[in-house]
């Protein structure tokens, strides 16, 4: 299997399924000729023509409509955000059109767009620019929402995506585009959602997590493990479907969890983990179930307060220690 | 300086002393962003960093026109700005490193600078966003009575946003004492105006709004001050909304990430090269050099002068503390 970056399997797939597909086209900010803000969409322009890689205005707004009604009207739009936080104004066309057209008209309009960029937090890009908000998408019915970890998973997950039939939020993370990973090269090849991966297995207690926050868990584990805490790591994948099947099975081993995500921690996506844990594995659990998440401040610009507000290993250690020991 | 000291000195007019004035605030901004840029290389400043190199005579033309009470509003291309309004070098560079003595106490850094004191709001990281407040900034100056204005940038690229449009006709329905200046360099990151408008005629779109329009030579610092002088007191005193469509040119990347390889998508040198022909800090040099306003002494003074108010700044931004742990839980919300 080939070995290659997070941004560079994000491109493969978007290149695999525009020669599949001819209704699948690419249009968002700086895209095409400026060969994409973090180079996702290098070389798309020169092999698929300014039709299907379509560079657009600083406009948030019509961008989430092109991609919206485009969808509705048979075709199959990848709309790039340059990153999540530009795309808050667009928020009406994405919960109040692209979510709820199927539902609205009883399944007799689609809308097969996937809505994809960067997200996440760090770099000292303050408050307007450094936030998760995986949330706010996973709350409104309608919306599948995927935030792969490996190269293999934006590769094989975002396929799934732009072959899907629901609008797909698919966040992605600045601070992963440049990890490497194998990645099967295998047009054929996809990640079904709904289906949640176990990074690393261990009895003592599971950590679920998502996005970069998984590399975070798994270095917390590998310290875990040195002083004789067995961690389980468990990758959502996809928040929307959820796979509470492969959760509660491994709380069924390890009778323990922490759950950790990058978004601020109050109304975060671990609270509905929790809460489904707590219904649906109660019986299985012989410790409080601990969140852990960003701090409930708008991101600070100074490096020291950024550090301190963003979930680090050592949170998760602390979280992992205190209903172990 | 402050805005009002700055507006004393305009007072008299376009004499020698004035422009002297508007000559060192130039040469100050672009000093001051070339020590960003080298203090951004040595990791002492993170995040973005937007520079101004250019575009000074959009800020050093205008904001020294404005008084006590008006306001300011602008984008992430902010440092001139900050200047202008007369926040120090000392509490802007502290906040580009991010310390508690920085003017945002370290939590806005290169792209938030602010200084209500001194009438600036801000600068606003997300394109178009400073255009909608300003509404609001202009209906409460109106609400009051009072005979200030609210001066807005945003960028060619801003004005192709939803927001902006809502904005400006709100600005020109009710009649609000605003003044929008278009900072016009030609490019949104890399995309040219041509590339990303069906209408590049800027003053058409403000004009549809009910604003009063007109576009300037923003690279000719005698034309935007007077263009600006005019229209501060149109808003000013017949209340109602103004637009200058400024043409300008950014000198270097749109940020640091925008290097010279990646300028290479979207512009020439050569085309870098025929703008800086028109540099306006160059270009007010020859003119107050020509007028004998200006001696080659004078200005290895002024160049001493600034290069020491430079060192003072990074000295006093190294040496401050950074915010206290304990602030990153403070104004989340507002006391009482
Ligand atoms: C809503 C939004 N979309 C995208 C961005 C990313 N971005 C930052 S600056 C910029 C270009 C803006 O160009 P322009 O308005 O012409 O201002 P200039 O940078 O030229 O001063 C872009 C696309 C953003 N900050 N906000
Ligand atoms: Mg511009």
């Amino acid at each position: 299997m080939p070995l290659m970056r997070y941004s560079e399997a994000l491109r493969l797939a978007m290149t695999e399924e525009m020669e599949r597909d001819p209704t699948v086209f690419v249009c968002g900010e700086e895209v095409g000729q400026y060969q994409g803000t973090f180079r996702v969409t290098e070389g798309l322009l020169s092999r698929f023509g300014p039709m299907r890689v379509v560079d657009t205005p600083i406009s948030e707004i019509a961008i989430a409509g092109l991609a919206t009604g485009a969808a509705m009207a048979g075709l199959r739009p990848i709309a790039e955000f340059m990153t999540w936080s530009f795309a808050l104004s667009a928020m009406d066309q994405l919960v109040n059109h692209a979510a709820k057209i199927t539902y609205m008209s009883s399944g007799r309009v689609t809308c097969p767009a996937v809505f994809r960029g960067p997200a996440g937090t760090g770099n000292q890009l303050s408050a307007q620019h450094s936030q998760s908000l995986e949330s706010w998408y996973a709350h409104t019915p309608g919306f599948k929402v995927v935030l792969p970890f490996t190269p293999a998973d934006a590769k094989g997950l975002l396929k799934t995506a732009i072959r899907d039939n629901s609008p797909v939020i698919f966040m992605e993370h600045a601070g992963l585009y440049a990890q490497r990973g194998e990645v099967p090269d295998d047009p054929d090849f996809t990640v079904p959602f709904g289906r949640a991966e176990i990074r690393r297995e261990g009895t003592d207690v599971t950590l679920v997590a998502y996005s970069l926050m998984v590399g975070k868990c798994l270095k917390a584990a590998e310290k875990l493990e040195a002083s004789g805490v067995s961690c389980e790591v468990v990758d959502l994948r996809t928040l929307v479907p959820l796979d509470m099947e492969t959760i509660i099975a491994s709380v069924a081993r390890t009778h323990r969890v922490v759950v950790v995500q990058e978004e601020w921690l109050n109304v975060g996506f671990a609270a509905e983990v929790a809460a489904r844990l707590a219904d649906e594995a109660f019986d299985e659990l012989d410790a409080p179930i601990r969140r852990v998440g960003g701090a409930d401040v708008p991101m600070p610009y100074a490096r020291e307060l950024e550090q301190a507000a963003i979930p680090g290993e050592d949170a998760i250690i602390a979280a992992v220690r205190s209903i172990v020991d | 300086m402050s805005i009002q000291s700055v507006a004393a000195s305009a007072a008299s007019d376009q004499g020698d002393a004035d422009l002297l004035a508007t000559y060192r605030l130039m040469l100050l901004m672009r000093r001051f962003e070339e020590s960003l840029y080298r203090k951004y290389r040595e990791g002492k400043i993170g995040g973005y960093l937007h520079r101004y190199d250019g575009q000074e005579a959009l800020v050093a033309g205008v904001i020294p026109q404005l008084i006590k009470g008006d306001y300011v509003l602008c984008t992430y291309r902010d440092h001139a700005h900050a200047i202008a309004c007369g926040t120090s070098p000392r509490a802007i560079m502290a906040e580009l490193m991010g310390k508690a003595t920085g003017c945002a106490g370290g939590k806005g850094g290169s792209m938030h600078l602010i200084d209500p004191a001194n009438g600036f709001l801000g600068g606003d990281g997300i394109v178009g966003g400073p255009v909608p407040v300003s509404v609001g900034v202009g209906f409460a100056i109106k609400y009051r009575g009072d005979k200030n204005v609210c001066l807005c940038y945003f960028g060619d690229g801003a004005m192709n946003q939803g927001g902006v449009h809502e904005a400006l006709n709100m600005a020109g329905l009710y009649g609000l004492p605003i003044v929008y200046i278009l900072e016009n360099n030609g490019y949104a990151m890399g995309t040219s105006v041509e590339r990303s408008t069906g209408q590049p005629e800027m003053v058409l779109k403000a004009q549809a709004h009910g604003i009063d329009a007109e576009t300037v030579d923003g690279m000719d610092i005698l034309a935007v001050r007077d263009a600006a002088g005019r229209a501060i007191a149109r808003a000013r005193e017949e209340v109602r909304a103004q637009f200058l469509e400024m043409r300008t040119y950014r000198f270097v990347g749109h940020g640091v990430a925008d290097n010279a390889q990646q300028q290479r998508f979207y512009r020439t040198e050569d085309e870098i090269a025929a703008w800086k022909e028109h540099d306006p800090l160059i270009k007010l040099r020859n003119l107050l050099v020509a007028h004998g306003a200006l001696t080659d002494a004078d200005d290895e003074a002024m160049e001493s002068e600034i290069r020491a108010t430079i060192e003072d700044a990074i000295r006093f931004a190294e040496e401050s503390p950074p915010p206290p742990l304990e602030s990153l839980y403070e104004h989340v919300y507002a006391e009482g």
